[in-house]
């Protein structure tokens, strides 16, 4: 089971057309539901006034003073309010202020344009540096939601040694998720004789995340509050956090107008108001020895949050964490600092903050190499971790990680150095296209950061059902990652059972635990572990209850199993997360094992540029990682070349452009992501070995491909260009061109 | 402008007859009008594909077709690729490739695909990347969609 390409579980119903998203679900009664938003980045609302031209009688309006609980969205901190309330502050231009809701969306949508918000407008502080230089003060003292000082060694005291020292600055844009689904939610409340009922499905990953909103929102108990995930066009992470606040306002129309309410984003909505990938900005200082092998690093990372705190201290966390890259470096500081700004708060992405310091340090290598006259190839394999060396935390680097060979297998893949020789003779003819190679290396980080997993205490169950087969119950999403098919893959092995007599059940709060969010690629490892325990426990029950005796054929299983329920009313077996052996961390110190375990990658570009137009094409590209076991060889495939097309394009076409805190290309014509015209094909290869922790020994794979792609297609622009500064993505023909431009002038 | 009207044209094979309203899209009349909600709505002006159906056997994004020009017409959207409830080679070779991850683009795509298959028999992976680049997936990097193209056009999908 674990290690086949099972087919995906719910792939049929998608392939007919036939599988229910949000937007496709008709309830009767249900009203249409739309949000009014500030449009100023920083100000007081004075006051809200609702003018002629709907019928203002039939429109069900919410606004903060409906909320019957906390308007404030559950997470880290409470700063967020569901909806600014007449009198308070405005921190973003895409802050919700007034919820309006009825049947005819035309309607709806009209009466969305005749509401006026008076607003008293003051200074607002739009992007990292300004909120650095502390232009205006809107956060605490100094524009700082979260800080974190990583210390190993005596960093200051190696750089003065260092006989080289290499001070560099780079900067990653904002990045639209694009899942092709927007977002969606449907809210009902009923009044019964035992209370407020609250429910809310959508498209979502976090189940639990936006059960704890809505019982905030309501002051309502857990038991009165359900949420069901379904169907779900794609995450990426921007459904992790913004559910919270659509469910809420989708619950709170539904609780004003006592029926149903949808409310479904359109493409720009969405673009515009939810969360994106962090900015970032990185002063990476580095100093080698005659030799080149790395002896200091001081790194100033920060992130721009935006205008809450939502996510971004464990973004931040990971993104520190992340900022030494793979290699061994005896004497560190990372200082990380996520600010605040008077844009829509950033979130969840898919690397989660490691991109952004990966993209910084994999740049800087390559800079450093050139700089010393070293083979940027060379000057990683001299410095790149092993087993036994310690990672900026102190965590030691566990047995059986082969940099090298994730190296070399790369570079065979992409036929590094043919290509690199055959494009230096060709570079220097005369042409306009100029091409390179160019590699990174990378890990990701399993699950959540240090105590993340340990303080979510996750649950997960399996359960018997009437015709002997086994359902899984837990709370993690499928978004088209696979989930589905990877759990029943690892429940199957587990109970000795061929894959179809396995099943996940519905999403619904009701019915499952809270295994955590569906985050941080920690599905296969961390709630596949702990479906792992349950299946054993499981098979443990009906074997000492006496209903079955191993070994036992499948049909064997299904009547024990299919019996045991008839007699004893229910069969479940759950089990609970378990410390791994081992391992140890200090939030106060940021000292220890930052995550159980990594996995590792190493990718390889080869690119062309057009000097007449600046415009870059990725001709071959080659993606080789360790993760452990592969549960299913294909979905995995498909997960790691989804995530290179998605780094590809952050690293070339993908720019937000913010105007006056406002996303001003919030359409698909001008947000550009990659087309099937604009990709190679990518080649995966996955390098199994090792004895790792998660279920059959797999490890995270979710995160991991989105790291690598934007520095090797950035050195292997480098190589084609010759000198210039790369230091940024995405890298457009506009930055390419002015660029150049600099070289030639200096 | 009259308050709604009546579109009378063929989907699937179907006569049908629906009441729109005047600025309805082709998308909106499928949807709400006629409950086929396998083809979806991403973007809403026609950059992403999601609402790629045949309209008069051409590939058309349907948020862009006014409904008023409906009259007469035949459509064909991924509910209708299907014979008798069987999934057709195409549908087959998605699911066996897992070229559906979220499977939102998927409907789309998979007109696309057919469609494409219909003017050329046997696609090159170039040609097929050509032809599908009005459909955006941001799941899968598209080479699983492009195999699955290409081993229908060899005819490794059972029919």
């Amino acid at each position: 089971m674990i290690g086949a390409s099972t087919i995906r579980k719910e792939g049929r119903p998608k392939v007919l057309g036939t599988a229910k998203y949000t937007d496709d679900l008709h309830l009767p009664g249900v009203l249409h539901g739309v949000t009014v938003r500030t449009r100023c980045a920083r100000g007081v609302l004075k006051g809200i006034t609702f003018l002629d031209g709907v019928p203002w009688d039939e429109i069900t309006v919410a606004t903060a003073a409906d909320i019957p609980g906390r308007n404030v969205v559950a997470s880290i901190h409470d700063d967020q309010p569901f909806l600014v309330e007449v009198g308070g502050a405005i921190s973003h231009p895409e802050q919700p202020v007034v919820l309006l809701a009825h049947p005819d969306r035309h309607v709806v949508e009209r009466a969305r344009g005749l509401v006026r918000l008076d607003v008293e407008e003051l200074t607002p502080v739009l992007d990292i540096q300004a909120a650095l230089d502390r232009t205006q003060v809107i956060h605490g003292d100094r524009n700082v939601l979260k800080e974190i000082t990583i210390l190993k060694g005596d960093p200051d005291g190696a750089m003065a040694k260092a006989d080289r020292v290499f001070e560099a600055t780079y900067r990653t844009g904002a990045q639209e998720q694009l899942y092709l689904e927007p977002n969606a939610m449907i809210g009902t409340v009923e009044e019964g004789p035992e209370g407020r009922q609250v429910t809310v499905s959508g498209s979502l990953q976090c189940p639990y995340y936006v059960h704890d909103a809505l019982i905030q929102l309501f002051g309502i108990p857990g038991d009165r509050v359900r949420v069901v995930a379904l169907e779900m066009g794609g995450g990426f992470g921007g459904k992790e956090d913004y559910p919270s606040v659509i469910a809420g306002h989708a619950a709170l129309l539904a609780l004003k107008a006592g029926r149903p309410v949808k409310i479904a984003y359109d493409r720009e909505e969405d673009m515009a108001a939810t969360t994106k990938r962090h900015p970032s900005r990185t002063i990476l200082r580095t100093g080698f020895d005659a030799q080149g092998r790395l002896v200091a690093m001081d790194i100033d990372f920060v992130l721009d949050g935006g205008a809450f705190t939502t996510l971004s201290p464990v973004v931040l966390s990971r993104g520190a964490i992340h900022a030494t890259g793979p290699y061994r470096c005896p004497d560190v500081r990372v200082l990380a600092r996520a600010v605040a700004t008077n844009t829509p708060p950033c979130g969840a992405f898919r690397g989660f903050g490691a991109p952004q310091s990966l993209f910084a340090i994999e740049r800087h290598m390559d800079h450093c190499a050139r700089a010393m006259g070293i083979d940027p190839v060379e000057l990683r394999r001299m410095n790149l971790l092993k087993a036994g060396d310690t990672m900026a935390t102190g965590q030691v680097v566990r047995e059986g990680v082969d940099l090298e060979a994730l190296l070399d297998r790369a570079m065979e893949e992409i036929h590094y150095r043919g290509l690199e020789k055959a494009y230096r003779v060709r570079n220097a003819w005369d042409d306009p296209i100029k091409r390179g190679v160019g590699l990174s290396l990378f890990m990701h980080g399993c699950g959540f950061t240090g105590s993340g997993e340990a303080h979510m205490a996750s649950v997960a169950a399996v359960e018997a059902r009437e015709d002997g087969t086994v359902a899984v119950l837990a709370a993690s999403t499928e978004m088209g990652q696979g989930k589905n098919t990877v759990f029943c893959q690892i429940v199957a092995e587990a109970l000795g059972l061929p894959v179809d007599m396995v099943e996940t059940a519905e999403v619904d709060t009701r019915f499952v635990p809270n295994s955590g969010p569906t985050v941080a690629s920690r599905s296969t490892m961390m709630v596949g572990r702990i479906l792992q325990d349950a299946a054993h426990g499981l098979r443990q029950a009906l074997v000492q209850g006496g209903f079955l005796a191993e070994p036992y054929t499948p049909e064997a299983f299904r009547e024990a199993a299919a019996r045991a329920r008839r007699e004893l009313g229910s069969l479940k077996a759950s089990a609970q997360f378990r410390t791994f052996p081992g391992t140890t961390w200090d939030d106060k110190t940021y000292k220890g094992d930052a995550y159980p375990d990594y996995s590792w990658a190493c990718y390889a570009a080869a690119v062309s540029v057009d000097l007449n137009t600046f415009e870059v094409k990725v001709e071959d590209f080659a993606a080789v990682q360790e993760v452990g076991r592969v549960v299913n060889p294909t979905l995995a495939t498909g997960q790691i070349q989804g995530g290179v097309a998605q780094g590809i394009g952050w690293a070339l076409w993908e720019e937000v452009s913010f105007r006056e805190g406002r996303m001003a290309n919030n359409q698909l014509t001008n947000y550009i992501i990659p087309t099937a015209s604009d990709l190679p094909h990518i080649h995966v290869a996955f390098l199994e070995g090792g004895n790792h922790l998660g279920p059959g020994g797999a490890k995270g794979i979710g995160e991991l491909p989105m790291d690598g792609p934007a520095p090797a297609v950035l050195n292997a622009l480098r190589e084609a260009l010759g000198e210039c500064r790369l230091d940024e993505v995405p890298m457009t023909p506009e930055r390419i061109l002015q660029r150049l431009e600099e070289a030639t002038h200096a | 402008m009259p308050e709604t009207l009546r579109i009378q044209f063929t989907v699937n094979g179907e006569a049908r007859s629906v009441e729109a309203r005047p600025m309805d899209r082709l998308l909106d009349v499928l949807r709400e009008g006629l409950g086929l909600t396998g083809t979806k709505e991403g973007c809403g002006e026609g950059e992403c594909g999601a609402c790629s159906v045949l309209l008069d056997g051409r590939v058309v994004n349907s948020c862009l077709v006014p409904a008023v020009q409906l009259n007469g017409t035949e459509v064909v959207t991924v509910e209708g690729l299907a014979r008798d409830g069987a999934a057709s080679p195409m549908q087959e070779a998605f699911l066996s490739h897992n070229a559906a991850q979220c499977g939102f683009c998927t409907p789309g795509m998979l007109v696309s695909a057919e469609d494409l298959l219909r003017r050329n028999a046997s696609p090159d992976k170039e040609q097929v990347r050509e032809g599908l680049a009005g459909n955006l997936c941001r799941c899968t990097g598209y080479a699983k969609i492009v195999d699955a193209v290409q081993a229908v056009a060899r005819g490794e999908v059972e029919k």
